[in-house]
């Protein structure tokens, strides 16, 4: 049993979503391109009155031009008016997207996470409601393109090659540890989301900062001025990982679990049972190239893209082209 | 002091067998290596996913074979069909195991002590340290001592009344356990605290409870078994080895100790998805089958539901419900009309709308055995291009479509599969054109075989149900250390091992507190910490801000 017209809402909740994520992701964009002018053009205006700033500590880091350090004079709310839009746009697509995943759960009486369609609603749900609950305690708004962008293109292939109809659920997977494992699996790829973002962002904010500040192109400034500093980067994004690592070795329990109860067998190395370990081996050694000397951050980073790159693989080859038990893409 | 010889005398130092081993052992339990051996188990594992595997679809890896005659054999010899058990996956593994023991035991001594160790001393140099705080204080130092370690002490780890103290803390009264104890006179006032001892011991439970899983694995795989039998309604199975289609037993199991338990399969229902269109339509919602089981022979028969996602268990043995199908029964008589055969024979489905191949062999017939060959179709329609096919896995159209061969069934005795006809003594029979005979029967018809040679009757349809006995005396033990290896994880990564002094000087009429802080690894808190132990020593010895 279906409802259509609910599914019909869903889909319409994913396309207002998209509608207001896409303005967002300019506001963002604005915000951010905005950012180096801003600072050169405030900066001495402060110096000369660094009463009106509040505490006087705070005069060094302005009067400091250091790029690559995002003076705090850019975080008064009065000059980023885009990025206070884009965060306000965010929250209001995280709840159109909640509002589409809990439609399209109601439409087919079971949680939402069936298909391929519903993982990546579901995944793109859980990355913004992550992103906003992190900004109500952090300051993330240079973050914020970085982390609508993918939600866009992911949503956009969900509605149009991943889309399936609304449906009942194959047998095997009607049990309670289809909302245990699913949503904690999609829930932990939707961290390793925000942290493959954070890492990129702290590659290219190394090789910025190797640069001379003078002979920087324009481009280069602003992404430099825009960014935090790449050991704060770097930081964030092991937080992340460090949280991201203990829900997928859960996935991976709870899979086995299910899969004891279902195909009788705890691991039979079914492609997605290998891809599954196989991310968690790759971001295994992530945490373990953290802890060695020897390693910079800088290497070890690169082995947590290596990791993301196989959880792309672990959704979109291995349900689509891999014959195995976990054959429920719904294409 | 230079205490090297002359030129001369240097020996080269020769690393003897012994020499050897340790610097092999070094080299392998490293941490470098314990990454390179995980990177390589990462990519070692990959092709089991790429090219079928003989333990998970042994035909998918004939068919690979025989249509890849080339690279196929290659790959063979390479493993690339048995990764998983596979001398290069198993040595990967096996030198990461010997590396994981190699590298938890020695840490797990050294925690020990730590454990049992007092922090380290107070450096003399606090704002050395990564994280530095430093506040005025009224009163004397001494008392100013007393309140930073009474602060220290009533720091808790989960709330205020929990009991478990945070900080381990040790003061300059303490005297180090080798009696050097002058710290008072020569070095100032000092406190020095630990905390987060737990993280180490939490990344030691995670490594060691591998090591568990890898041995519940091993267990699992020595003592454990399963076998396959397909059960058509009506019928029943015993746990015997003779009673399975296929059994696969781990190399330890006493096969004729298998515990007698039965399973009557009394009815199996089925539902497939009739409403939506696309992809889904078609696709199994529901497979129930209603079971009588006995524990053994002399035991009461009980009534159980047996599904998907719930198995029926026998002691350590579980019943798991994993396919199904249909069973035609099928009556083959000869010219006289009397019975040769009637059984319901299970056909095995070849798509995702049942088109089943099965074969009927009917050795009683003579003078030439008989045998029938072809597909059963519980929604037949005939495609142009493939012949008699299946529209929908349910029985909308039921029909067989069988060809008739008539020779010897089994030459030379030799095993063959239930499901196929093994044509090499055999002919197929002919029509009055001279092409080969095809039936096409639906329930209740029967067709006479030409020349006497009998008829054949489609009876009914019956369903059966594919049954996967399991039994894994390792799975509570691995679910166990994986649970316990979640939790170490978890502990090792959240809590922070961090060191904090704290040293008193007079400055002045009031006392200076210097604080220092040393974290293992990244510890963006660490600071916040720091200035919370400042503020409160300052709350509490009344001082005036």
């Amino acid at each position: 049993m279906t409802n259509e017209t609910l599914s019909l809402y869903a889909n319409l909740g994913v396309y207002s979503a998209m509608a207001v994520l896409t303005i967002a992701m300019i506001a963002f964009a604005i915000d951010l391109a905005g950012t180096a002018p801003r600072v050169l053009t405030v900066a001495p205006e402060i110096r000369k009155q660094p009463a009106t700033v509040g505490a006087g500590s705070f005069v060094g880091a302005v009067a400091s031009p250091v790029p690559g350090h995002r003076s705090d004079v850019s975080d008064l709310p009065r000059r980023r008016k885009a990025a206070g839009v884009a965060m306000m746009l965010t929250r209001l697509g995280g709840l159109l997207l909640i509002a589409a995943a809990a439609m399209r759960g109601l439409s087919v009486h079971r949680p939402p996470l069936g298909n391929m369609f519903e993982f990546a609603l579901v995944g793109c749900m859980f990355v913004v409601v992550v992103f906003v609950a992190i900004s109500l305690r952090r300051d993330v708004r240079w973050l914020g393109l970085f982390v609508v962008g993918p939600v866009l293109l992911t949503l956009g292939l969900a509605i149009t090659v991943f889309y399936t109809d609304a449906s009942e659920l194959l047998p095997s997977l009607r049990s309670v540890w289809l909302v245990i494992h699913v949503s904690v699996a999609t829930f932990s790829v939707a961290l390793f989301t925000i942290a493959f973002s954070v890492t990129i962002l702290h590659l290219v904010k190394t090789w910025l900062e190797a640069q001379e500040p003078e002979g920087m192109s324009r481009v280069r400034t602003v992404v430099n001025t825009a960014l935090p500093p790449a050991r704060s980067l770097d930081r964030t994004a092991y937080g992340i990982h460090a949280v991201a690592f203990p829900l997928w070795t859960f996935t991976l329990i709870a899979g086995a679990i299910w899969a004891e109860q279902a195909w009788g067998h705890y691991w039979n190395w079914d492609p997605k049972e290998v891809w599954t370990f196989v991310i968690w081996v790759i971001y295994a050694a992530y945490l373990h190239a953290r802890a060695t000397t020897g390693w910079s951050a800088r290497s070890a980073n690169y082995l947590a893209l290596v990791g993301y790159a196989a959880i792309l693989v672990n959704y979109m080859v291995v349900n689509v082209f891999f014959v195995g038990q976990h054959s429920y893409s719904g294409m | 002091m230079d205490t090297r010889p002359d030129e001369g005398d240097v020996t080269q130092p020769t690393l003897g067998p012994v020499g050897m081993m340790r610097w092999a052992w070094r080299q392998l339990t490293s941490m470098r290596t314990a990454l390179f051996l995980l990177l390589l188990l990462a990519i070692g594992a990959v092709p089991g996913s790429i090219w079928p595997q003989r333990n998970i679809d042994a035909g998918r890896v004939a068919d690979y074979l025989a249509s890849h005659r080339s690279t196929g054999p290659w790959l063979d010899r390479l493993g690339f069909f048995d990764v998983y058990s596979s001398s290069w996956f198993a040595a990967i593994y096996l030198l990461l195991f010997v590396s994981l023991v190699g590298c938890v035991v020695p840490r797990s001594k050294i925690h020990w002590r730590a454990m049992r160790a007092q922090p380290p001393r107070a450096p003399s140099r606090l704002e050395r340290l990564p994280e530095h705080g430093e506040i005025e204080v009224d009163g004397a130092p001494e008392d100013v001592l007393r309140v930073a370690l009474a602060v220290l002490e009533s720091k808790r780890v989960l709330g205020r009344h929990s009991g478990l103290r945070r900080w381990r803390v040790r003061s300059t009264d303490q005297p180090e356990p080798d009696g050097d104890s002058d710290g008072r006179s020569s070095d100032g006032l000092w406190l020095s605290a630990e905390c987060g001892y737990l993280r180490e011991t939490g990344n030691l439970v995670f490594h060691a409870a591998l090591i568990v899983v890898i041995i519940a694995v091993a267990v699992g795989h020595l003592f454990g078994w399963r076998g396959d039998r397909i059960v058509v309604t009506g019928k029943s199975f015993s746990n015997t080895i003779s009673a399975y289609d296929t059994f696969d037993p781990g190399p330890w199991v006493d096969t004729e100790g298998l515990s007698p338990f039965t399973v009557a399969v009394d009815r199996l229902d089925v539902t497939f998805e009739e409403r939506a269109g696309g992809a889904q339509r078609g696709a199994p919602r529901d497979f129930t089958a209603y079971t009588r089981t006995q524990t053994s022979p002399q035991a009461p028969q009980v009534n159980q539901i047996l599904k998907v996602n719930g198995p029926l268990k026998f002691g350590g043995a579980s019943v798991f419900l994993l396919g199904n199908g249909y069973a035609p029964v099928i009556t083959v008589r000869d010219a006289k009309d009397q019975v040769l055969m009637r059984e319901a024979t299970p056909f095995l489905p070849q798509d995702a709308n049942y088109k089943s191949v099965g074969a009927v062999k009917v050795s009683a017939a003579s003078p030439k055995q008989l045998g029938f060959f072809g597909f059963f179709l519980p929604s037949e329609y005939l495609d142009k291009n493939s012949g008699p096919s299946s529209f929908f896995p349910d029985l909308k159209n039921p029909a067989l479509a069988l060809g008739v061969y008539e020779g010897e069934l089994y030459p030379q005795g030799r095993p063959q599969s239930v499901y196929t006809l093994s044509t090499e003594k055999m002919t197929q029979l002919k029509n009055a054109k001279g092409e080969p005979l095809r039936l096409l029967l639906k329930p209740g018809q029967t067709a006479q075989l030409p020349d006497g040679r009998g008829s054949i009757t489609f009876d009914s349809v019956q369903r059966w149900a594919g049954l996967s006995i399991r039994y894994d005396p390792g799975k509570v033990l691995a679910l166990g250390g994986a649970v316990a290896a979640l939790l170490g994880l978890i502990a090792s990564l959240m809590i922070r091992r961090r060191r904090v002094f704290v040293r008193v000087r007079p400055g002045g009429r009031r006392t200076v507190v210097s604080i220092g802080g040393l974290a293992k690894g990244e510890d963006p808190g660490l600071g916040a910490v720091i200035e919370d132990l400042l503020s409160t020593i300052s709350e509490r010895t009344g001082t005036k801000v």
